[in-house]
């Protein structure tokens, strides 16, 4: 029997509302499933939109931005910033047949563990359902064969 | 059945090879010019909005890049069913007559003009721009850089950049010039004016003061009686930028024109196996193979097929030229006057160079009188679409051949879908053509393959200018070839190199 | 040509335009002191040399090979190879070379539907659906023509390059100043960056070079330029909506764009250390545009008529995800020589 398809979701938490919300529900003991990897930020206006490219190039299936409600950003207005820049990136992540769903911003304050470890679960499930997304054993093994290919070349006359 | 394979042919855009197969007696069976490469602009121009599209078909060709430029302005108009204001037109065709001086300088100095002012035998290492700097003076040298250096000053002036210009957008362009450089502009065309005068004249001492060289541009090696086709304006003279498309049959009599919107009516393409570029053909003749004639739908687009398909240059200078020419070819050739009134076709494949003389002279004419008109300083060089954009073509003459690019848009103005006949792409039929009729002709039973047979099949197309000009400067311009002539069995028996 | 022991020069184009050919042309005279300074054995455009030279000579023999272009068939990848055997400096020259240019563009889609789209266009004429084919039997024998990779790739995918020199083409101003500097540093009279480094670049972004008037940038949304009454000839095009990639792309080339009116769209690729070109112009873009309500900001992104091709327009075949999904992994590859006899 195959074992059902564990999603990786790498989650860029920011530092003052959504990663103390992912705190508290660890510490009240709410489940979440552990697809999820968080990294921390200081600010979802910290979020590059590399950081997203780089974690689904690298094998992620899906990636997870969280941050302060709008209005109570710890910076001010930065995570409207993130807002916008999630909007851009999934229209053009659309465009190259990355499904919507595998990008989602969560606004959490650092009170709402509950609801924070429900909108995990909610995206696993969402991500389980799209299949992995296996990017780079789609793009980057044919660099190997390219190599092969170009050892195999160079003993040859041309 | 023995085989040589001339890899790479330069001077062509990207990559392309001929290979040549022998029978058992050693004449020429068949050959085959293939081109290994494609990239699919139509394909990935879809989705693209229709503006940008004077800016991603620039990348076609970086020797070209005016060309596609103003063949997508042109079509990104129709798809709006804009019309710019003069001074856009007459600025895009100012620089596109530049481009014209820079472009066909180049092929004239660098890659057609040293088989001649050289000769065909001439040491290989003496064939080239180099040769040609000694043989007529160290003035030539400098004189073709001006050329170019003048022609690019006026595309990056009104296009912005000199490689792959910006300027173009539908309705017209972005900006316009000023006085100060449309004195410079003006400046710069007489002197090309001069300049094409003297190219002329450096042609008539050179090749037609040398009764070889006649007797090799009026011979039977490089010729084929084809269709051609070429822009002309509403007089029946040639023009590069606007007007309607018009063809001729093989002896002469003028089949019909056709407007942009009109080409899948005249234009069709053919697919073979063996390599990326199709060979288009005209559609109401039929596609009937590699031969010529008036039931082949084989057709030509070069400076020599739009002096066929026309009645004349638009400017004077050139319109004298034009007359000698045709004065000149079609008294040897016999064929004069045809029931329509189409006077002269001529089909010898080395005449192309002088006829790309006569459209250089044309263009820097054409640069003058656009230089001087007084709209062209004007700032209304924009007018905003209106309507909705849906279709469009847009058809200017490459220097290389006609190019059409034809666009599809949603209401967005986003292409949903792109075709595009370029250039050298009309002549891919003729070129292979004539490159089997010269190896045919040079190769029999006991020839013995020498270093000008090779520059001589090199001749075949490089009078076509296959879309790659090879600017100026003090290096060697020579063809690298390589024959190696294989024996039935596959050893090699003979391997000829031209190298410097 | 004088074989006297000058340093060996080349110049090689892939899956190439041949812009970048004519803008180091374009340097005009100063073409005269690569003659002096260089003996140029390989540059097919010019010179008469062949593969087969290229092959004799021994490993690092040439000092300097310009090789633009990008990696799209077999052929390419080859003569990638070869030149980087033969050559002590590699320069990735141009965008196609350094991040896959627009012809990088064909990753958003697969080799098939390339081909469809050629071979069964509007005006051709092909009821049997023929295709090119590596391979071909005619009459006479067994014709060739190099294998189409699914995907396109820049230089340093294939071959390590020692710098990158940017642009489509990179300005014939950039090139003299390069040049230049190689020439010194072969007289030992100056050093040459580490390698790896871009060069023919300058220090910032566009932005930096261009004349326009600057202010808060802040659109509610952004225009097609066509439809905009009048392009205002003193302020900043993406103030005036105009979408334009200053702000993501490296400087060097003089801002010749924006300073014709037309918007910059990215072609000296990114600058020093930026991973993905594309993410920085999301960035850049985000930072522009008004609204803190999801509506509002979607509205205001509906205007950007293409965002895949706005961001990664030059730079796709270098970005972290490459190409669309729908481009498969390139098969393992039967040895074969591109130029077959």
């Amino acid at each position: 029997m195959t074992e059902p398809f564990e999603p990786v979701i790498i989650g860029f938490t920011c530092n003052w509302c959504s990663y103390r919300a992912a705190d508290m529900a660890g510490t009240a003991r709410i489940k979440y499933p552990p697809n999820v990897r968080l990294i921390r930020l200081m600010c979802s206006g910290r979020l590059d939109p590399m950081f997203v490219l780089k974690a689904l190039s690298s094998g992620a299936d899906g990636v997870l931005i969280t941050g302060c409600h709008p209005g109570e950003c710890h910076y001010l207005v930065q995570n409207y910033k993130a807002l916008r820049r999630y909007l851009l990136l999934r229209r053009v992540l659309g465009e190259m047949g990355i499904e919507p769903q595998r990008i989602r911003l969560v606004w959490a304050s650092a009170a709402e563990g509950v609801r924070l470890a429900e909108e995990i679960t909610r995206m696993v499930e969402e991500v389980r359902a799209l299949g992995p997304l296996n990017w780079p054993g789609r793009t980057n093994g044919h660099l190997e064969a390219l190599e092969q290919a170009a050892q195999q070349a160079e003993g040859e006359p041309v | 059945m023995q085989r040589i394979s001339i890899d790479p042919i330069t001077r062509l855009e990207g990559h392309g090879k001929i290979e040549i197969f022998l029978d058992d007696k050693g004449n020429v069976a068949n050959t085959y010019f293939q081109i290994p490469e494609l990239r699919g602009f139509e394909r990935f121009c879809v989705g693209r909005p229709v503006e940008e599209m004077p800016l991603l078909t620039n990348r076609i060709c970086g020797v070209c890049p005016e060309a596609h430029h103003m063949a997508a302005a042109k079509a990104a108009d129709a798809v709006y069913k804009v019309d710019p204001p003069p001074t856009a037109k007459k600025l895009r065709e100012l620089l596109y007559s530049a481009f014209y001086v820079t472009d066909h300088t180049t092929h004239f100095y660098a890659l057609g003009g040293p088989d001649f002012v050289m000769g065909p035998d001439a040491p290989p290492a003496e064939r080239n721009i180099l040769g040609v700097i000694h043989k007529v003076g160290l003035d030539i040298g400098g004189k073709v850089i001006q050329a170019r250096k003048y022609g690019h000053a006026v595309i990056e002036m009104i296009g912005g950049r000199k490689v792959h210009p910006c300027t173009s957008i539908p309705g017209g362009l972005t900006k316009g010039i000023n006085e100060e450089q449309r004195q410079e502009i003006e400046k710069m065309g007489r002197w090309a004016v001069d300049f094409a005068l003297f190219s002329l004249d450096l042609f008539n001492q050179i090749v037609l003061g040398n009764k070889t060289y006649v007797d090799l541009v009026l011979g039977d090696v490089y010729m084929d009686r084809t269709y051609y086709i070429g822009m002309v304006d509403d007089q029946h003279h040639v023009n590069f930028y606007d007007g309607a498309i018009s063809v001729v049959a093989p002896d002469g009599t003028e089949i019909g024109t056709y407007r942009p919107h009109e080409y899948t009516d005249w234009i069709a393409e053919h697919v073979e196996p063996w390599t990326y570029l199709k060979f288009p053909y005209l559609k109401k003749i039929g596609w009937k193979g590699f031969v010529d004639g008036r039931d082949s739908g084989v057709y030509c687009a070069t400076p020599l097929s739009r002096l066929n398909a026309s009645r004349g240059m638009a400017t004077p200078r050139a319109q004298e030229e034009y007359d000698r020419f045709y004065d000149t070819l079609i008294a040897e050739e016999g064929e004069r006057y045809t029931t329509t009134g189409m006077t002269k076709v001529v089909h010898h494949r080395l005449a192309t160079h002088w006829a790309r003389l006569v459209e250089l002279l044309y263009a820097a004419e054409r640069w003058v009188e656009l230089a001087t008109d007084p709209e062209i300083t004007s700032d209304n060089f924009h007018s905003v679409p209106k309507e909705k954009p849906t279709e469009g073509v847009g058809i200017v003459e490459a220097p290389r051949g006609t190019l059409t690019h034809h666009y599809w848009t949603d209401e967005r103005g986003i292409l949903t879908k792109v075709n595009l006949i370029v250039g050298t792409t009309n002549n891919y039929a003729p070129i292979s053509m004539s490159i089997k009729k010269a190896a045919s002709k040079l190769i029999h039973e006991g020839t013995v393959v020498t270093e000008g047979l090779l520059n001589m099949v090199e001749m075949a197309f490089r009078s076509y200018d296959p879309c790659f000009g090879c600017a100026t400067h003090s290096l060697p311009g020579q063809m690298p070839l390589e024959v190696k002539v294989y024996s039935a069995d596959g050893e090699i028996v003979e391997v000829l190199k031209q190298f410097c | 040509m004088s074989v006297n022991g000058k340093p060996k020069f080349a110049m090689y184009w892939a899956a190439a335009c041949g812009g970048c050919e004519i803008a180091v042309l374009n340097i005009h005279e100063k073409i005269l002191d690569v003659d002096a300074a260089f003996e140029v054995v390989f540059w097919p455009v010019a010179v008469d040399t062949k593969y087969k030279d290229v092959e004799a000579m021994p490993d690092g023999a040439i000092t300097l090979t310009l090789f633009d272009g990008g990696i799209r068939n077999h052929e390419n990848a080859e003569m990638a190879h070869l030149l980087r055997r033969k050559s002590q400096i590699m320069v990735a020259f141009g965008s196609c070379a350094c991040e896959g240019c627009i012809p990088g563009l064909a990753n958003l889609s697969t080799i098939e539907s390339v081909y469809e789209t050629v071979y069964q266009s509007v005006s051709t004429v092909n009821p049997t659906q023929v295709r090119p084919h590596t391979t071909w039997q005619v009459p006479e024998g067994e014709l060739h023509i190099p294998e189409m990779y699914p995907a396109l790739r820049a230089l340093d995918q294939v071959v390590p390059v020692d710098y990158y020199m940017p642009g489509c083409p990179p300005e014939s101003h950039q090139i003299e100043a390069v040049i230049s500097l190689v020439i010194q540093a072969l007289a030992g009279q100056a050093t040459l960056p580490p390698k790896g480094s871009l060069i023919g670049v300058g220090t910032s972004t566009v932005c930096d070079e261009c004349p326009r008037t600057r202010n808060v940038k802040t659109i509610a949304k952004f225009e097609r330029i066509q439809h905009l009454e009048r392009i205002d000839p003193e302020l900043c095009l993406l103030e005036q909506g105009i979408p334009c990639n200053g702000p993501a792309t490296v400087s060097g080339c003089n801002a010749r764009c924006p300073q014709a009116g037309a918007q910059c769209i990215g072609c000296y690729g990114p600058g020093p250390g930026v991973i993905d070109y594309g993410a920085r112009l999301i960035s850049a873009f985000a930072s522009v545009l008004e609204g803190e309500e999801p509506e509002q900001i979607e509205r205001g992104l509906d205007s950007l008529p293409d965002p895949v091709g706005q961001v990664y327009r030059f730079s796709l075949a270098k970005s972290l995800l490459k190409a669309t999904r729908a481009v498969p992994e390139i098969p393992e590859e039967e040895p074969h020589a591109a130029h077959q006899h």
